[in-house]
């Protein structure tokens, strides 16, 4: 069986070519590095994304502070995490890489500040 | 008030996202002292810092990074440069002998003068008025980064049902952005037949959440007195004209516009500055020197890029030679004029010097399938694909243009398979 | 209890309320919009007529050269833009001269000043943009341009600092008679009044109808206006008619006060007085038209379009008349050349109410001019510094693509702007070529921080027309689930 992916581990976006037997891939091509291998092989048994959203922010500079989970969680969880994030409020200043949530939606994985934001009075 | 800004400076860099940013850490690695970054923005990062998904720096830091982590990189860095910014500040005019007219809220009217200028004041969108979208005007019809600086910035949303017309990259990810934040999309829709985004953000905006995207389709008309109501869509025939009778209608209260960004060049025309009207940028030489003697330009003022980090290597060069310049080191003039050819929509610099090694970006105009780039006939490079939504960069080493003597070079794109 | 209320806020009732302004009568304005200036005014060309094109022997032509004639002043008065530009009326076909030498043997009688007939050569020297193949052209130095909504808001903020109530957001539902007064209802109370002045424009019919006073109908005549990038800004210097047609003036070229080149209007019948939807016929239209007069002018360097409606009586004419309900009066039909002519319709109409017995007795302290908004594009970089040492605010720009400061948006809204389009008419913040891409949250800002509401609840141009919703609107908070 052939199936035809795109490979997003980039902005060149290689279009991938699989064959698989009995649910096995025996080949991979159009990729143009090692990740389209590794992304081909992760997205045909446990699809996973980065999750990037914003959650609010208290006297910050601006209102929302950008955030995303530190590595990829599964596809189908991507709904229950920006759920959960849709609650949270921070107070400002934050600072970037800071842990908003440690384990978002059970999923084991934590949730970091993708930017410093500064306290509203401050300005540079 | 108090004034207490300088008046002198090595490189004044207008524009404080991206590429200014990295022009300003260019001109510092080549030694200029006393650099000056002047944003209108109450920060820098300029537009990265409404880009709040990830995608950026694979090529510059080796690495993935959302928008405004690729921004706090530079901004750390600037700062740790001691590289001076004036932000919510607004240049008002530049003359030939580089005066420059500066407002600012906090240091009023300011007068300073530079060595060398960097241009960096990035693009803008294309709007409805651009492609005349017929109908009414109701509230609810913007352009898709509006949208986004509402949504990731100040916390509120564009609507409730939303349509996009444009499958740029904006589009695409504002699709994904607003199903996040809890609106519903009800179709992207893209004038040309194919998609003028990456593939990539196709497939992770709008496949994963089941976007439909209408390619050869248009907005006809806009319905709705206060708000918009609804939309009639219509198929394009092959000259891009609405077939109308194919018509139909969906039911939306929002429309943004993804059509495509133009560079910023309000300041370069006042500046009478040589422009390039396949670019809507500049024209550059290789030092990224403009038509104005010590006034340089780069990023999306010159030419709209894809991907950010292409326009910060691209700037930081541009800093550095600026600095140079600034330094009283003026490299000899470019000996090689570059113009487009076969299939080439556009490319930057405008002229190459055979003493060092040559960067070139370019975009064709038609998708091809194994494809051949050609520079008149000293240099030759294979691609699988080209499309003109992805910028191609090339590195010519000196040696490609060593022994050329002639005063021209064509630069094209032929294909055994033609045209999609 | 008003001695005089003036239905309708265009630039007629604007025009009445600074006239009536200046005697002791108790005057107010019913506005339907949220602000004046916001229907047919909005969308108006913006030409101040020379004063020779309309027909002797109708109001329009008694109007047209008597109102030019005051524009002058009353733009130095109320501190809005206005030029002189002069108009340049082609022929491009052997049939069209006569038609020129008869406008200009009109406006000489008329004693219309400096009406000169060109030659293709001095047509070529004054105008090298314009196509070749025009034959001769008539030159009108006395025609202007001014911002019709700019006139408008001066206008009523001249007649408020002289004492009338604006009442914007207050759509007359019903009017009735009481004895010798009338009680006109809106949503938002009612209003007693001895004199009616029906200035409702494309309503004016239905207007007077709610009192029995409809002698006339209304219909609306559409036109679609293209605004064309600054670059084009200059291409040519005079405002361009073609000669024309039995219904319309034609699609003109109009280098408006702000600078951008505007080609339109279209003109087409139509039955819906809301319907300000643009076509795909109406750019064709006006493109194929202004390609013939002026070939370098594209569609492609359109930044945006919008359309108008034209308020059209069966007559023609304007219709200025007592009704036969008395002290109900209808100012209506006011068509090309009503802005022209809006300023002598107003004494026109004061004279009107004196020969009816109104008493009107000037007031003693009428204040003529108005100090007008600051304009920061327009200082001298002298002026730009001292206002910006004055106050800071000035040395934050807003709209970069217009340049216009925090302290003119500030202005604008402490006088009256309470929407996107009320700061937009009055300082162009968003008018130019992003179309409000980046000042748009900061407008927003400001509105919001002025009127002490949030952001979602601001709006482009009145109720129902907000620009963005709170993310609780649809996310809903966990207590509320």
């Amino acid at each position: 069986m052939k199936k035809e992916l795109i490979c997003i581990s980039c902005p060149m976006s290689c279009p991938l070519e699989l064959t698989i037997v009995n649910g096995e891939i025996l080949s991979i091509t159009g990729n143009r590095c090692k990740n389209g291998e590794i992304y081909a092989r992760q997205e045909l048994t446990h699809p996973q994304r980065v999750v990037t959203t914003t959650v609010a922010c208290r006297s910050g500079l601006w209102p929302r502070l950008p955030v995303k989970t530190i590595a990829a969680v599964p596809k189908d969880y991507v709904t229950n995490v920006v759920t959960e994030l849709h609650e949270v409020e921070v107070e400002a200043p934050v600072l970037l890489g800071q842990i908003i949530i440690e384990n978002v939606a059970n999923t084991g994985i934590a949730v970091i500040a993708t930017r410093s934001l500064p306290h509203e009075t401050v300005k540079e | 008030m108090k004034n207490q800004m300088r008046k002198n400076y090595s490189v004044i860099v207008v524009g404080g996202g991206p590429a200014g940013l990295a022009a300003a850490l260019g001109a510092r690695q080549a030694g200029a002292e006393r650099i000056l970054i002047i944003d209108r923005e109450v920060e820098t990062g300029g537009i990265l810092n409404q880009c709040i998904h990830s995608g950026f720096g694979l090529h510059y830091f080796k690495e993935e990074l959302t928008g405004p982590e690729y921004a706090e990189r530079f901004n750390q860095q600037v700062r740790s440069d001691k590289i001076t910014i004036l932000t919510d500040s607004y240049v008002l005019n530049i003359t030939p002998d580089l005066k420059i007219e500066v407002i600012s809220k906090k240091h009023g009217y300011l007068n300073l003068r530079a060595k060398a200028v960097v241009l960096a004041m990035g693009c803008r969108e294309r709007t409805r008025g651009a492609i005349r979208t017929p109908g009414f005007r109701p509230s609810g019809v913007m352009t898709a980064g509006l949208a986004q600086k509402m949504v990731n910035m100040k916390g509120v949303l564009p609507g409730q049902r939303v349509a996009i017309l444009g499958s740029g990259d904006i589009g695409m990810i504002m699709a994904r952005r607003l199903i996040l934040e809890g609106c519903q999309v009800v179709g992207v829709f893209e004038l040309h037949p194919f998609s003028s985004g990456l593939t990539r953000n196709k497939v992770q905006c709008l496949d994963d959440f089941d976007i439909p995207l209408h390619l050869s389709t248009t907005v006809a008309f806009i319905h709705g007195r206060k708000r918009v109501e609804r939309l009639t869509l219509a198929p394009v025939t092959t000259d891009y004209k609405p077939d109308l009778k194919q018509s139909w209608d969906i039911q939306c209260d929002t429309l943004l516009f993804s059509i495509g960004l133009i560079p910023e060049n309000e300041l370069s025309a006042r500046l009478r500055i040589k422009m390039d009207p396949a670019t809507g940028g500049p024209q550059v030489s290789s030092t990224m020197e403009t038509s104005l003697p010590g006034v340089f330009a780069c990023g999306n003022v010159l030419h709209v890029h894809d991907i950010v980090d292409f326009v910060s290597e691209e700037s930081h060069r541009a800093g550095r030679y600026a600095a140079e310049l600034a330094l009283g080191m003026r490299r000899p003039g470019d000996n090689i004029t570059l113009y487009p050819g076969e299939n080439i929509a556009s490319c930057t610099p405008h002229s190459l010097s055979s003493d060092r090694e040559q960067t070139i970006y370019l975009r064709v105009k038609q998708p091809v399938k194994d494809a051949t780039l050609k520079i008149g006939n000293r240099y030759e490079q294979k691609f699988r694909t080209l499309v003109p939504s992805e910028m191609v960069k090339l590195s010519l080493p000196p040696k490609v243009l060593n022994h050329f003597f002639g005063e021209q070079l064509r630069i094209e794109v032929s294909s055994e398979e033609g045209a999609q | 209890m008003y001695d005089v209320i003036i239905v309708g806020g265009g630039i007629i009732g604007c025009a009445l309320a600074r006239e009536l302004s200046r005697y002791n009568v108790r005057l107010a304005l019913l506005e339907k919009e949220v602000e004046v200036g916001f229907g047919t005014s909005k969308t108006n060309s913006g030409i101040i007529h020379a004063g020779h094109h309309s027909p002797p022997g109708t109001l329009k032509g008694q109007f047209e050269w008597s109102g030019n004639q005051l524009w002058g002043d009353l733009a130095k008065e109320l501190k809005f833009g206005f030029k002189h530009i002069g108009e340049l009326l082609i022929a491009q076909k052997r049939e069209d001269l006569q038609y020129l030498e008869n406008l200009k043997k009109q406006g000489d009688s008329r004693g219309v000043t400096g009406l000169e007939m060109w030659g293709p050569k001095r047509i070529q020297k004054e105008e090298p943009n314009l196509s070749h193949t025009i034959l001769k052209a008539l030159h009108a130095p006395t025609a202007a341009v001014i911002n019709p909504y700019e006139a408008c808001f001066g206008l009523i903020e001249c007649a408020k600092q002289n004492g009338l109530e604006l009442f914007c957001d207050h759509p007359v539902q019903s009017i009735k008679r009481e004895r010798d007064n009338f009680s006109i209802a809106t949503p938002r109370g009612s209003f007693r009044a001895r004199i009616i002045l029906n200035a409702a424009g494309l309503f004016a019919d239905h207007v007077a109808a709610m009192v029995g006073a409809k002698t006339f109908s209304i219909s609306p005549r559409k036109g679609e206006e293209y605004l064309l990038d600054r670059r084009l800004q200059g291409i040519v210097t005079h405002l361009i008619f073609p000669t024309p047609t039995a219904t319309s003036k034609g699609v003109l070229i109009i280098p408006t006060v702000d600078g951008p080149t505007m080609v339109g209007p279209t003109a087409e019948d139509i039955d819906d007085r809301e319907d300000l939807s643009t076509s795909y016929s109406g750019a064709a239209d006006v493109f194929a038209a202004v390609r013939k007069t002026c070939p370098a002018i594209s569609e492609r360097d359109t930044i945006t379009e919008f359309a108008g409606l034209r308020a059209v009586s069966e007559s023609n004419d304007f219709i200025i008349k007592r009704s036969p309900v008395k002290n109900f009066y209808n100012i209506a039909g006011i068509q090309s050349p009503g802005l022209t002519a809006a300023p002598v319709i107003a004494t026109y109409v004061i004279n009107m109410l004196r020969d009816n017995d109104l008493s009107l007795v000037k007031k003693q302290t009428w204040k003529a001019d108005i100090d007008g908004p600051p304009r920061f594009a327009a200082m001298s970089p002298k002026d730009r510094k001292a206002a910006i040492h004055k106050d800071s605010a000035f040395g934050q720009i807003v709209c970069r693509c217009e340049l216009v400061t925090e302290a003119e948006v500030l202005y604008a809204i402490k006088h009256g702007a309470r929407t996107l389009d009320g700061v937009k008419f009055r300082v162009r913040a968003g008018m130019g070529r992003c179309q409000g891409g980046f000042c748009t949250t900061r407008l927003m800002d400001l509105l919001a921080q002025a009127d002490e509401i949030p952001l979602s609840e601001i709006t482009k141009r009145g109720k129902g027309s907000e620009i963005c919703i709170q993310r609780h609107d649809i996310i809903p908070k966990k207590d509320d689930r």
